[in-house]
């Protein structure tokens, strides 16, 4: 789950990580209000997750709260890059001397940490890592020893952070491991970390994202989701367990395992060129049991999905055999009723098919076909589905 | 041969007598193979009657090897207690431990994969979040289904589970050496590049499937190791070509960030490594039975 900068602050502060005071404001008058209790010149940032805010003219400055208010009636609603702006932060302004980056990341390669920094912050990092590549120190961090202030003066020094600050900077980054350990983050990022012209060392941006494996460990991490901004069929799946992502096309796919429901998508994709250009409309992966109460839950979320046209339902039995699968997709239809209005393409294959495809045969329901493969019936899936378009 | 499994391995399971645990040790028996007990330190000194098997449960891993020279263990402790169950298999200093568990944090991985490393890598770990690995005929560690086809010449790598049932039932009339679902998490045990390396070596496998999914670097680094390595025929297949940027695809790893992970780079990087790449599954099993039926 990736965090609004705001939220990113919130759990700095509290691990010690120096910011900026400020707030989050939903209204251009609440904006105004914390600009009053700040009583000093704010900026005013969108809170969207996703670079190129200043460009977009997420970001602004304002010298007393009338202004804020200005500035925040103009930033709210501003859809950047796709992303509609709901939230401001109003935080003091600083004055910037010097701008450093740093992030602590997972490194799937080397199957560790990773700390990255640079005394040349501010850009986007990937142009730096391209441009710049020698000033971007990367620094493998042993998952078992961590990150004391030896390792950090470290990093602070290939970083090439200059002498006056690296102290300042490594007991920084000794805040950020405890942040990024802590808070089960695998992603912890300061873009820009700057010097003040008091040569005080601050955080003025963030970037968080949190393991949800690991909410077992944080129920308060919960709280961060935006049920706002929450797709509200994503958020309905949620609900029910299910590994549910909307996409933007007419075909509903479910399927058993994340790798089959992945390619689902890819072999409807690849029919659809022939059928009007019809496209996935999400991914759905109900996991290995695929039984009739999960499968039900499953279409009802598909089926309330207005784009959808067609349904491809894409089960392989392996552990859960095929004869329970078809029965579950019966009994789903039953429970479902009058609100399964649209075709469903079914391929059943492995343990058990010859039952499972005999009972759906049998229950002989009007919407549902039945094709043998995988690629015939992501076609018949994408032709019903252009038919509906 | 096969890799990793043989009909020699002795297999302990910790977490048998949870719900997974109890109904997967039963299939595995059933499958044929040689379990010879679990582990849990609140059952020590029982015995759990499964398939007709009464078999001992032990309190630790340690334990559990010093009785019965067990040198695989399979895992399918819940996410919360599954650190400390892996961290226990290497002090154990067990030869192989399937971590099936899904859903384990990272951070957690993280710290047994340095654990192991620190420790001289005397334990191969594969998965988590993975269906474990079958070498059909011999012995199955996890949860493949056992009947989906038996012995061959294929050796099969995998991040996906039902792609690894849905490819054994592609070609099951050919069968395979070993399978091997290495798993969906960012940080996983054993690689591609590790299953690569060992089915070349093993003279049972005639030709190699590998299957990736978006997210990492896994696949084009096993691209460069092929080139540089193998000399078996490799065909691949690599799933979410659709999936939209930024969006977690089921599994953990499973992301495409950037301009990184997609699964277009993995297939180019495949390709150009001599490797046939198939469109669909069926398209790759495709591939993999003109190559089988070539071979020399």
């Amino acid at each position: 789950m990736d965090l609004y900068e705001y939220q990113a602050k919130d759990l700095f502060a509290a691990h010690g990580v120096p910011v900026l005071p400020g707030d989050v404001a939903s209204t251009p008058e609440e904006a105004r209000a914390i600009a009053e209790r700040l009583a000093q010149t704010v900026v005013i940032k969108a809170q969207v997750k996703t670079g190129g805010r200043g460009k977009a003219g997420g970001v602004k400055l304002a010298d007393d709260p009338a202004g804020a208010q200005e500035k925040a009636e103009a930033i709210l609603g501003l859809d950047i890059k796709g992303h509609i702006t709901r939230k401001v932060l109003v935080t003091v302004a600083s004055d910037i001397a010097e701008e450093y980056y740093f992030s602590f990341l997972l490194d799937r390669t080397n199957r560790t940490f990773l700390a990255m920094a640079s005394a040349e912050g501010g850009m986007e990092i990937e142009q730096l890592a391209v441009e710049r590549p020698e000033a971007l120190a990367k620094v493998p961090v042993d998952a078992i020893k961590g990150v004391d202030l030896a390792t950090a003066k470290e990093i602070a020094a290939q970083a090439k952070i200059p002498a006056a600050v690296a102290d300042q900077a490594a007991e920084v980054i000794v805040k950020l491991w405890e942040t990024f350990v802590a808070e089960d983050a695998t992603l912890v990022e300061v873009n820009p970390l700057v010097r003040d012209p008091q040569d005080k060392i601050i955080a003025l941006d963030g970037k968080v994202t949190l393991d949800e494996n690991a909410g077992f460990r944080h129920p308060a991490h919960a709280d961060l989701v935006d049920q706002e901004a929450e797709d509200p069929l994503e958020a309905a799946a949620k609900a029910k367990d299910l590994n549910y992502v909307k996409l933007d096309g007419q075909v509903g796919i479910i399927g058993n395992g994340a790798g089959l429901v992945m390619s689902t998508l890819d072999v409807v994709a690849y029919a659809g060129e022939k059928h009007k250009g019809v496209k996935p409309a999400n991914f759905l992966d109900i996991g290995g049991g695929a039984s009739a109460e999960v499968m039900a839950n499953g279409l009802h979320i598909i089926l309330g999905d207005p784009d959808v046209k067609s349904v491809f339902v894409n089960v392989f039995g392996g552990i859960t055999a095929c004869d329970a699968v078809a029965n579950g997709i019966v009994s789903a239809l039953g429970i479902l009723g009058d609100e399964a209005t649209k075709p469903l393409v079914v391929r059943l294959d492995g343990n058990n098919v010859e039952e499972g495809r005999r009972i759906l045969a049998e229950a002989n329901h009007p919407l549902v076909t039945v094709v043998d493969t995988m690629d015939n019936a992501a076609d018949k899936a994408a032709e019903l589905a252009a038919a509906g378009v | 041969m096969a890799i990793f499994l043989t009909e020699n391995s002795k297999v302990i399971v910790q977490g048998m007598t949870g719900s997974e645990g109890t109904k997967h040790t039963a299939r595995m028996l059933k499958s044929g193979t040689n379990i010879v007990g679990g582990v849990n330190p609140r059952k020590a000194g029982t015995k759990v009657e499964i398939e007709g098997q009464s078999l001992p449960v032990f309190a630790t891993v340690a334990e559990a090897i010093a009785e019965t020279g067990a040198d695989v263990s399979v895992i399918f402790v819940p996410p919360k207690f599954a650190k400390d169950a892996v961290l226990e298999a290497i002090d154990a200093e067990i030869g192989l431990a399937v971590v099936i568990t899904e859903g384990i944090p990272v951070h957690d991985t993280a710290y047994f994969w340095a654990h192991a490393v620190a420790t001289g890598n005397k334990t191969r770990i594969v998965g988590p979040n993975c269906p474990g690995l079958i070498s059909p005929g011999k012995s199955n560690a996890g949860i493949i289904p056992a009947d989906i086809t038996g012995p061959g010449k294929i050796g099969l790598v995998s991040k996906s589970g039902t792609l690894t049932y849905q490819m054994m039932y592609e070609l099951r009339d050919i069968g395979f050496s070993s399978a091997v679902g290495i798993g969906g998490d960012p940080i996983i045990g054993t690689t591609h590049i590790d299953a690569l390396a060992a089915f070349e070596a093993d003279p049972e496998t005639e030709l190699i499937v590998m299957i990736g999914e978006i997210g990492g670097d896994a696949e084009e680094r096993a691209a460069a190791y092929i080139q540089a390595n193998v000399t078996k025929p490799v065909v691949g297949y690599v799933a979410g070509f659709t999936a939209p940027e930024g969006k977690t695809m089921g599994h953990a790893g499973a992301i495409v960030s950037g301009s990184a992970g997609t699964a277009q780079a993995k297939k180019e990087a495949l390709e150009a490594a001599g490797v046939k790449v198939g469109k669909t599954p069926s398209e790759t099993a495709a591939l993999a039975r003109e190559l089988y039926q070539a071979r020399g």
